[in-house]
């Protein structure tokens, strides 16, 4: 028996009554049906605190699942395209996984805390495909998005603010790892992962914990200049550190609905992620076939010309369209200009040089601009303490 | 005098839109409307003071916008108003609803289900994908697979072309679709029942087939491939009720110059030396034309109207064939207030979309086999709508207007007339279905129009008071609709042509099959094109 | 080295014919079963003392004519009754009687039988059409090969040949249900439904379900490669089965029976073998699977050796049956009202009008028991001695529609129904069960068991058109190669499909040889 009480209420994450007192720009937007701010005081600054300070984000609408059973490993194993026996205990690795037709479903990040029980944390729902997965295993998928909230704590002070919280040692932490507390009583878990390419955290606790988390973290991390961030500079943030996103860089397979709108791992630059040695992943045989026959399209991170973002230009070669953008930024602390585009084949390559047909407005006019660009390689932002173990202090 | 360049039999929504197009090429037009009203299915009458029924048609979507636009049908009066939404009441008293918001959708499948719930864009994007595919031939002329004619041929091909272009695996799935039933399309995404169910209606409305009958998933494409506004697949209401759609056709009509005969029963279609050169009424009236465009069904069209002697055997054979089966009802009732429905909010946004009650396949399927048997559903699969809460046009202030469309009702009850008694009977199931569900729904009656295949036949006219005028199965649609050889509007009688549900794309208040008829007489006429291609696939 | 060059999983008719054309070709090849006799389906069971009987195929009409001389079969034992005449067995007692292509009996006139041979002509017609697609593999409609676009050419050249009329009336025809048909062609409620009988045999659907029509193309099709006739394979069916394992042991292959295969292997990307119940590995080029689609993926490939969507598309495979068997030892030989000898020794059926035939369906969607069922009888001990002691009988049915898991459970409805379609037949047969010494219920879930057929479907899967031809079993897994690089179909859930046709195995091979994937 239910009742339904509004039909248009927006959920709310655990961490809303505090979200929702910082966020001076009453600026909202829907993430997965849950209401969260796109900015809270002003982007740029927010950008900031991630490069130079902390900044905090509230990732919690993040999907999750969690993996056990008898033959998890197994199941994992087939489900992404890397290698997840080369992911070890307390570890998390970043994966894709696809099709059978070898087409990009979504990335996400593997977190391993036994040989047979993983959490898998996706921007997109996978609850379907991870169903059907699971046909000849024995293993227990289970949606556990709703208890869990999670905290990214990105920037140089994070480790120093999170140490002060309790989180001891946490700068022996290497990336990608992960470590576990108590906090307040209740399991309070880190890893040393995140979405904006520098020293960074995310910071995992049970619902009923989240508020004070935010509050302690948040006092703890005044002197520290902690400072909450939103979707808009998150998103600065991951086009400048180089991670893709769905439904803007790339559609999930299954969303697409046009023939040859979906693309491969090899399309999107994440090749590194396919490991053929393992005999047996979706969408390998495809795959195998496409290295072997060329890929259709390339993606390809461009240093424009210029300080006009080019959103959504068409990207030109010789006077023909070749491609478009997906993202494009102006990226703050590395100071250039980057998108990144969809290039047909074979063009592309790294030190390919194109143009991009730029439109931008001013007290409503608009203006066209072909400015060059050139395909980089690899992110322009790629900070030391990135990678750093011990995390440097601050 | 009765002396016109073209007659249309019938002033349904084709008739009137096909009369539409050949007034706007110039031609002296007339449409024989055997009612005393025009619209034929496309109606509001007010049979109760101060309600106004859509007591035939009583939803609008897949009326192309190529039409409405073309015709200014806006200018001529023509509101279509979306509701967005609906719900499938549950025995155990919670319900499932269908909310139009992307993520409030989410939520509520989710409450039944998070991996239907997922599931729902997977299923989304593939129906979407076949809608895609057909969307582009419903403003075309289907072309003959039998014919070596340069334009069949070259239509053939684009269109094999464009099947072609989704690759083996999706081609192949594509044909699983057309071929699969609904109930085994939706197992492939869903794992509750309810929700199964409320998807399974749109595979069966109007059709003589049960959930689990082969075809019926693109019985289920063809409710989904109409738009309101571009939002494909949505549903709304005519301001007004149905007959807005026909008066407003009716005004485009005449401003071309056409003219409608109303109380005109036809009885013949005149042939001379094989050819059409007008028609008879059954008072003797004689109207006269070198084109004559019938709007009845093909059945009517071959078997009533049309003199055995004046066709080849094949066609009057065929049209014997051809299958039209009556599966379904219609109540309209006026309501005194609102009525309340277990476990929903009265003023949940849901209670103005489409309302059910059946919530498993089973139960569904349970609904057909009782229309095998010869009998109406004594659990009945009901689309449910209180339109007085969209439109205050349709029902006095505080006072409601429901439609419920029934399935299943057989065109005979076991094999005999429908009496008196079996409507009695029919109209007893329909209301103490709603009645399990809302307590003070029958209090509330003050009038109800209950109309079996037998009262939906002798006042509009369709053969067993099937809505689609002919099944929606495969044989029966594209080139072979109404049947092969035939489906390009032209009839084997010189200046004969066919304009109704009928024919290709079929039925649903389209007004496409009236468009494209006009399209080819022209053609045959030699005269200039009136009627707009398709919208570009986006 | 490899020990085999192919293992073909099960010994049943497809199997042996897959293997025996591969051993002519000069392969070394396997056969292993874990029944202990070969034939799969086309097998003969002692279920009572001295008693035996064709335990699950009980006629054979479609068995392709390449097959019979190719491998020689009658030169290995096989003989054939004659054709079998088809009598619809009346209240009245005044049967229909189908033979030869014409009808008499029942008041049949010769409005009646204009109707029935003209729709015999026409439905022959069509046959001659599919049968283009039948005797090889089904044709892929995008990617461009020279062997498909010729299969393709050929059947649209063979649409054309049936002349505009016909063509138009199999666009028609090829989607709908046999009801409809059977209205349009006959006025005899009799020979409707005697008709639409052949149209829904070992189907899950009745006469007004959509497709039924191809169903009855595709026995027609099959009757046509074949020429038989429906006919009575002498000495039970399992002869068929000794005759193909005799045929491919002559030709080289090796068959191994008795012990199951218990799981199918792969070394990394590739099947490389099999592993048998009694734990013993055999290695091969490739593993070509006579089993049905879900007993191949699901059980001895496994889901978890596949990737996810073809695990998901074996999983949506549709298998049930509504088709059952009876089996009677018979003191005597049991006398049907207005019956010859000679004509109960033909081929029997029990069939309501359509309507009801209908209604006999429904019960089973829910898992519940119908009140009324379809009978396909045969007394083979009239013609064959050999199958029962001196004078006594063997009466054996098939028996339409029947839960393949009634709600209560077999335990508890297996009695009552046998005694329910006993009494059935009795009404026909007075005195039946005053003959009986004993008699079993062969119910579609036994069929699983007994023959390993999931579902108990006798054509390894359901054949309506979302899951025939080229979408045979599933898209991905067609042309009888599957998505996983060694692994081969050639069962009846591969195309053509089941009803002894033997083309399966024999386009299998065909197609393997041909892509050389033995080289």
């Amino acid at each position: 028996m239910s009742t339904v009480s509004r039909d248009t209420m927006m959920l709310t994450t655990p961490f809303h009554s505090r979200v929702e007192a910082m966020c001076d720009l009453n600026d909202w937007g829907n993430w997965m049906g849950y209401t969260t701010p796109n900015a809270y005081f002003d982007v740029e600054l927010e950008y900031f605190a991630v490069r130079s300070t902390t900044g905090v984000f509230d990732l919690s609408p993040m999907n999750k699942y969690r993996i056990s059973g008898p033959d998890a490993s197994r199941y994992m194993d087939r489900l992404v395209t890397r290698d997840v026996s080369k992911i070890g205990i307390d570890r998390v690795g970043y994966a894709i996984w696809c099709n059978d037709a070898g087409q990009v479903l979504d990335d996400g990040t593997i977190f391993r805390f036994a040989e047979n029980e993983f959490r898998l944390c996706s921007y997109q729902r996978a609850d379907d495909w991870l169903a059907w997965n699971t046909l000849g295993f024995d293993v227990s998928v289970e949606n556990v998005s709703e208890s869990i909230a999670a905290l990214a704590v990105q920037g140089p002070t994070s480790c120093t603010i999170l140490t002060l919280l309790g989180c001891e040692n946490l700068n022996q932490l290497k990336p990608f790892g992960m470590a576990h507390y108590t906090f307040e009583g209740h399991p309070l878990m880190v890893s040393r992962t995140g979405f904006t390419g520098d020293l960074g955290y995310e910071v995992w606790v049970p619902p009923e914990t989240a508020e004070a988390l935010w509050d302690r973290l948040f006092e703890l991390g005044h002197e520290y200049l902690i400072k909450p961030f939103g979707s808009h500079a998150l998103e600065l943030a991951r086009i400048e550190a180089g991670f893709l996103q769905a439904h803007v860089d790339f559609l999930p397979a299954e969303d697409v609905v046009r023939v040859g709108r979906t693309r491969s791992p090899f399309e999107l630059g994440l090749g590194w992620l396919v490991h053929f040695s393992k005999p047996l992943f979706n969408g390998r045989s495809a795959l195998l076939k496409e290295q072997e026959q060329g890929s259709r399209y390339r993606f390809a991170l461009l240093d424009v010309a210029g300080n006009k973002p080019a959103e959504h230009s068409f990207i030109m070669k010789d006077g023909k369209v070749v491609g478009t953008v997906t993202s494009a930024a102006w990226c703050p602390t590395a100071k250039s200009n980057l998108a990144y585009a969809q290039i047909e084949m074979p063009h592309g390559a790294v030190g390919d040089e194109l143009v991009a047909e730029i439109y931008y407005q001013r007290e409503l006019h608009w203006t066209q601009l072909y400015a060059p660009c050139k395909v980089i390689d690899g992110p322009i932002f790629q900070p030391a303490r990135r990678r750093q173990t011990p995390a440097p202090p601050q | 005098m009765n002396q016109y360049d073209a007659i249309v039999i019938g002033a349904g929504h084709n008739g009137l839109t096909n009369g539409a197009y050949l007034a706007k090429a110039g031609l002296k037009v007339a449409v024989l409307e055997r009612n005393p009203y025009i619209g034929g299915a496309t109606v509001s009458r007010e049979l109760h003071k101060g309600w106004y029924y859509s007591n035939c048609s009583y939803v609008s979507s897949l009326l192309r916008p190529e039409i409405t636009r073309d015709l200014e049908l806006p200018r001529h009066g023509l509101q279509v108003v979306p509701f967005g939404g609906g719900a499938t009441f549950m025995r155990n008293g919670d319900h499932f609803g269908n909310y139009a918001d992307h993520d409030r959708h989410y939520r509520e499948i989710a409450r039944h289900s998070k991996r239907d719930a997922n599931a729902y864009d997977r299923y989304s994007a593939d129906t979407s994908l076949q809608t895609k595919l057909i969307r582009p031939y419903l403003m075309r002329t289907p072309p003959d697979p039998t014919s070596l004619k340069p334009r069949d041929l070259r239509d053939l091909l684009e269109f094999a072309q464009s099947f072609m272009a989704l690759g083996e695996e999706k081609l192949l799935d594509t044909i699983k679709f057309w071929t699969a039933s609904v109930g085994d399309y939706l197992n492939e995404y869903f794992e509750t029942d309810v929700i199964k169910a409320h998807m399974a209606g749109s595979g069966i409305i109007g059709t003589a087939l049960g959930v689990y009958s082969p075809g019926t998933a693109y019985v289920l494409l063809h409710h989904y491939m109409g738009d309101v506004d571009g939002n494909v697949g949505a549903w709304g209401f005519a301001r007004g009720g149905m007959g807005a759609i026909a008066e407003a056709l009716s005004k485009a009509f005449m401003s071309f110059g056409g003219e409608i005969i109303c109380d005109a029963n036809v009885d013949k279609i005149i042939v001379k030396n094989g050819k059409a050169v007008g028609v008879a009424l059954k008072d003797g009236t004689e109207y006269r034309a070198p084109i004559v465009v019938s709007n009845l069904d093909p059945k009517r069209t071959f078997l009533d109207i049309t003199d055995p002697k004046d066709l080849p055997t094949d066609v009057v054979r065929k049209a014997e064939n051809f299958k039209i089966r009556g599966s379904s009802g219609k109540l309209n009732i006026a309501l005194d207030g609102l009525p309340v429905f277990n476990g929903l909010d009265p003023r949940n946004r849901l209670m103005a979309g489409d309302l059910h009650f059946s919530d498993s396949l089973e139960r569904q399927e349970r609904a057909y086999d009782d229309w095998k048997a010869g009998t109406w559903s004594k659990d009945p699969y009901l689309d449910m709508m209180i339109p007085s809460l969209t439109d205050p046009t349709m029902a006095p202030p505080g006072k409601h207007m429901m439609s419920v469309f029934v399935q299943y009702a057989p065109p005979k009850v076991e094999g005999k007339d429908w009496t008196d008694e079996d409507k009695d009977g029919f109209e007893k199931s329909v209301i103490d279905q709603i009645s399990n569900y809302s307590p003070n729904f029958r209090d509330l009656i003050l009038h109800c129009e209950t109309r079996t295949p037998r009262e939906i036949e002798a006042e509009v006219g369709l053969t067993e008071g099937n809505i689609f005028m002919g099944e929606l199965t495969f044989d029966q649609l594209l080139f072979n609709r109404p049947f092969p050889g035939y489906a390009q509007y032209r009839s084997p009688i010189k200046g004969m042509y066919m304009c109704s549900s009928g024919t290709h794309p079929g039925g649903g208040v389209m007004a496409a099959p009236g468009a494209n008829a006009a399209r080819e007489i022209l053609r045959d006429l030699k005269r200039p094109n009136t009627v707009p291609g398709g919208y570009a696939d986006d | 080295m490899t020990d085999y060059d192919a293992i073909v999983v099960g010994a049943g008719h497809n199997g042996l014919i897959c293997a025996a054309y591969l051993a002519k070709a000069q392969h070394k090849v396997l056969v292993v079963d874990g029944r202990s006799v070969p034939g799969g389906c086309a097998s003969t069971r002692e279920f009572a003392d001295g008693f035996s009987v064709s335990d699950c195929a009980q006629w054979l009409s479609q068995l392709d004519r390449n097959v019979m001389s190719d491998l020689k079969l009658a030169d290995m034992g096989l003989s054939l009754s004659d054709a079998k005449a088809t009598i619809s067995l009346q209240a009245d007692a005044d049967h229909l009687i189908l033979a030869d292509g014409t009808a008499s009996g029942a008041g049949v006139d010769d409005e009646d039988l204009a109707a029935y041979r003209g729709f015999r002509h026409m439905m022959t017609r069509f046959a001659n059409v599919l049968k283009t697609l039948y005797q090889g593999r089904p044709p892929k409609l995008v990617e461009k090969n020279w062997t498909d676009r010729l299969t393709l050419l050929k059947l649209g050249l063979g649409l054309k040949m049936l002349g505009k009329n016909h063509m138009q009336d199999l666009m028609r025809l090829a989607l709908i249900n046999i009801y409809d048909v059977m209205n349009e062609h006959f006025k005899h409620p009799a020979l409707k439904s005697a008709i639409a009988m052949d149209a829904v045999t070992g189907t899950n659907m009745g006469p007004r379900s959509p497709n039924t029509v191809y169903s009855y193309l595709h026995r027609i099709t099959g009757e046509h490669l074949s020429g038989t006739g429906t006919t009575q394979v002498m000495g039970g069916m399992g002869v068929l089965g000794d005759a193909l394992a005799e045929s491919a042991k002559a030709a080289g292959a090796e068959i191994k029976l008795g012990v199951a295969v218990k799981s199918i292997e792969k070394t990394g990307d590739k099947v490389s073998g099999v592993e048998l119940e009694d734990g013993s590995h055999i290695t091969s080029k490739i593993v070509i699977s006579s089993a049905d689609p879900t007993t191949t993926f699901k059980t001895l490939l496994g889901y978890h050796q596949m990737e996810a969507g073809m695990a998901k598309r074996a999983e949506l495979y549709r298998n049930r049956s509504g088709t059952a068997k009876i089996h009677l030892a018979l003191r005597a030989l049991p006398s049907f009202t207005g019956l010859t000898t000679k004509q109960l020794s033909q081929r029997l059926i029990i069939v309501p009008p359509m309507d009801e035939m209908e209604k006999a369906l429904n019960p089973i969607k829910y898992r519940e028991i119908s009140d009324r069922h379809l009978f396909d009888i045969s007394v083979p001990t009239i013609e064959d001695s050999s199958l029962a002691p001196e004078g006594q009988h063997v009466l054996t049915a098939l028996v339409h529609y029947v839960p393949f898991d009634p709600k209560e459970g077999w335990d508890e409805a297996r009695g009552p129904l046998l005694e329910r379609l006993i009494g059935e037949l009795e009404v026909y047969a007075p005195g039946l069960s005053s003959l009986l010494i004993a008699s079993e219920l062969v119910t579609p879930s036994d069929f699983e068991h007994s023959h390993k057929v999931t579902g108990g479907n006798w054509h390894h899967g359901e054949l309506s058109i979302d899951q025939a031809l080229m979408m045979r079993p599933f898209p991905g897994s067609t042309q009888y190669a599957t998505a996983v690089d060694g692994l081969f179909l050639c069962g009846a859930g591969a195309h053509p499909g089941g009803g002894l046709l033997g083309l399966p195995g024999r386009n299998a091979a065909r197609e393997i040889i041909k892509r050389g994937a033995l080289a």
